[in-house]
């Protein structure tokens, strides 16, 4: 299967099951379209009535060109077959590992933030704090069933998690203290609106914390509409200088500027360049996730708008660079190289199965996105799984498990989406949340665009 | 090649030989939260190897 595009000039073409990238000319771009369905002479002819009145091109060109896409066939980097189904359905028998928690170790927060999907923090559940204890055993549960698997991530979330921080000192330093003896490295991440940031944290942070990521909807007017004190106000003026600081004591690494965009601001760029602005360069924007009808959910009269400002970025973006002031946008960050292997980008998330999340009161869910729906509870951080049947679902959660993934170009870039989209959009995990497939697919096209001018930069130096 | 410039990509299906030592970051863990992108992490094995 192959994906042509052409954006910013360039004409893209994606081998999808090699992951080789072409940039091509015209006729090479049309001689590739047609060639699946149409033999030599055919091509030949559709091409000469093409370029009829273009001298560069004659009938030994397009010949020329043809061989030329048989050599890429040949060496399996165009139109290279899909041998991956299989492995596909391996993976559900396979036996899975626990490589990552998201700690709930607060239902509760600071803020009262319109949109968040977690109700204010509480998942429409009661507001608790997790104890010491639970979170021990979560971390003793980590290490049981994370087998031979060296790095274990654990990320501090809620609710907001700095308001029970010393459970997270604690936790760090549990950790720290058995990881050596048990073969393992664990890598923390906080998840932060930053009202309580202060100097200790930070100082913690920059310690031990791998990755922080650090809530902000970009230009005051628009974080101020939805995330709000809870006494109605905005809080902008609040966090901004703490993440300034915080940032520039981290170094200016390990770290996501996190914003949310919704139907309020489908001028999302403007926000990431205000990030920009403040001083931020990792940033990442997501579309905001809510039920069609709340009032600043995205629409598809949106669509069109989104796309376009997601090229405005990616051309943003390289023209930063080239001015040696470059920016990162999370959803761009693609490592043609040193990317994810076959396994990664047929197996996905890992939600249920290597990723899970934990409540204050030590329940396991598939992900925090689950966390609160009684359909989902898969056991807890004592007991360890007990609904088997549920993770099972989750095991089928890949590339190859969703009917309306079969024919699309970017399901190994995706991995088939998000369960938790889909469940929400379509009440199964194996079904496509579409709208998010939608800018999945442009996210893609405009990294695979911005590697293609990078490597086209770099040939040209 | 003429009218085709191929860009340095990992092979896929070499990968299914080299890949599938799970050491790399959960997807969901560093910065979404609210999708799923598994095309932007990087691999533990090549880039230790770099």
């Amino acid at each position: 299967m192959i994906h042509c595009y052409k954006q910013n000039g360039y004409n893209i073409v994606l081998d999808v099951f090699s992951g080789s990238v072409h940039t091509v000319d015209d006729l090479a771009y049309d001689v590739i379209e047609m060639y699946e369905t149409a033999n030599k002479d055919e091509i030949v002819a559709a091409m000469l009535e093409k370029y009829n009145g273009d001298d560069s091109i004659d009938e030994a060109e397009i010949r020329d060109c043809i061989d030329d896409v048989e050599e890429l066939k040949s060496e399996g980097k165009l139109f290279a077959t899909d041998d991956y189904e299989d492995l596909a359905f391996d993976f559900k028998a396979r036996n899975t590992v626990v490589k990552a928690l998201c700690l709930h170790v607060a239902h509760t927060c600071n803020l009262n933030c319109e949109y968040c999907f977690a109700s204010q923090g509480k998942y429409h559940g009661d507001r608790a704090l997790m104890s010491l204890e639970v979170a021990k055993q979560a971390i003793d549960f980590l290490i049981e069933h994370s087998g031979s698997r060296r790095n274990l991530e654990v990320d501090f979330f809620g609710g907001e998690p700095l308001m029970n921080f010393d459970v997270v000192k604690e936790t760090v330093a549990y950790c720290r203290s058995i990881e050596k003896e048990k073969g393992k490295n664990f890598r923390f991440t906080l998840t932060t609106n930053g009202v309580l940031l202060d100097d200790e944290v930070i100082d913690f942070a920059n310690k031990e914390f791998h990755n922080v990521v650090l809530s902000l909807d970009g230009r005051k007017e628009v974080h101020d509409r939805l995330r709000k004190t809870v006494n109605g106000n905005g809080s902008y003026d609040i966090i901004v200088p703490k993440f300034q600081h915080f940032v520039e004591r981290r170094g200016n690494r390990g770290y996501y500027i996190r914003g949310t965009f919704t139907h309020n601001n489908t001028d999302f760029t403007n926000d990431i360049f205000h990030m920009a602005d403040l001083g931020f360069t990792e940033l990442s924007m997501e579309p905001v996730v809510c039920p069609p009808d709340d009032p600043y959910a995205l629409t598809y009269d949106d669509l069109p708008v989104l796309f376009e400002q997601y090229e405005i970025l990616a051309k943003d973006m390289l023209r930063r660079e080239k001015e040696g002031k470059p920016i990162t946008f999370y959803h761009y960050m693609l490592d043609l190289n040193a990317g994810p292997c076959i396994y990664k980008r047929i197996s996905g998330c890992g939600s249920g199965t290597e990723y899970m999340a934990v409540t204050p009161w030590g329940d396991l869910y598939p992900c925090h996105q689950f966390v609160g729906n009684p359909d989902y509870l898969l056991g807890n951080v004592y007991d360890g799984v007990t609904k088997p049947a549920v993770q099972d679902e989750f095991k089928l959660c890949n590339a190859y498990a969703r009917p309306d993934c079969k024919d699309c170009w970017a399901k190994l870039y995706c991995s088939g989406g998000c369960a938790a989209n889909a469940y929400h959009a379509t009440g199964s995990v194996t079904g496509t949340y579409q709208y998010g497939c939608e800018l999945f697919k442009k996210r893609i096209e405009c990294a695979i665009m911005m590697k293609v001018a990078q490597a086209q930069s770099a040939a040209a130096e | 090649m003429k009218r085709i410039k191929t860009i340095e990509t990992r092979d896929l299906k070499t990968s299914v030989k080299t890949g599938g030592c799970g050491e790399c970051q959960t997807s969901c863990q560093s910065a979404c939260k609210t999708s799923c992108g598994v095309a932007n992490q990087q691999c533990e094995k090549c880039v230790s190897e770099k």
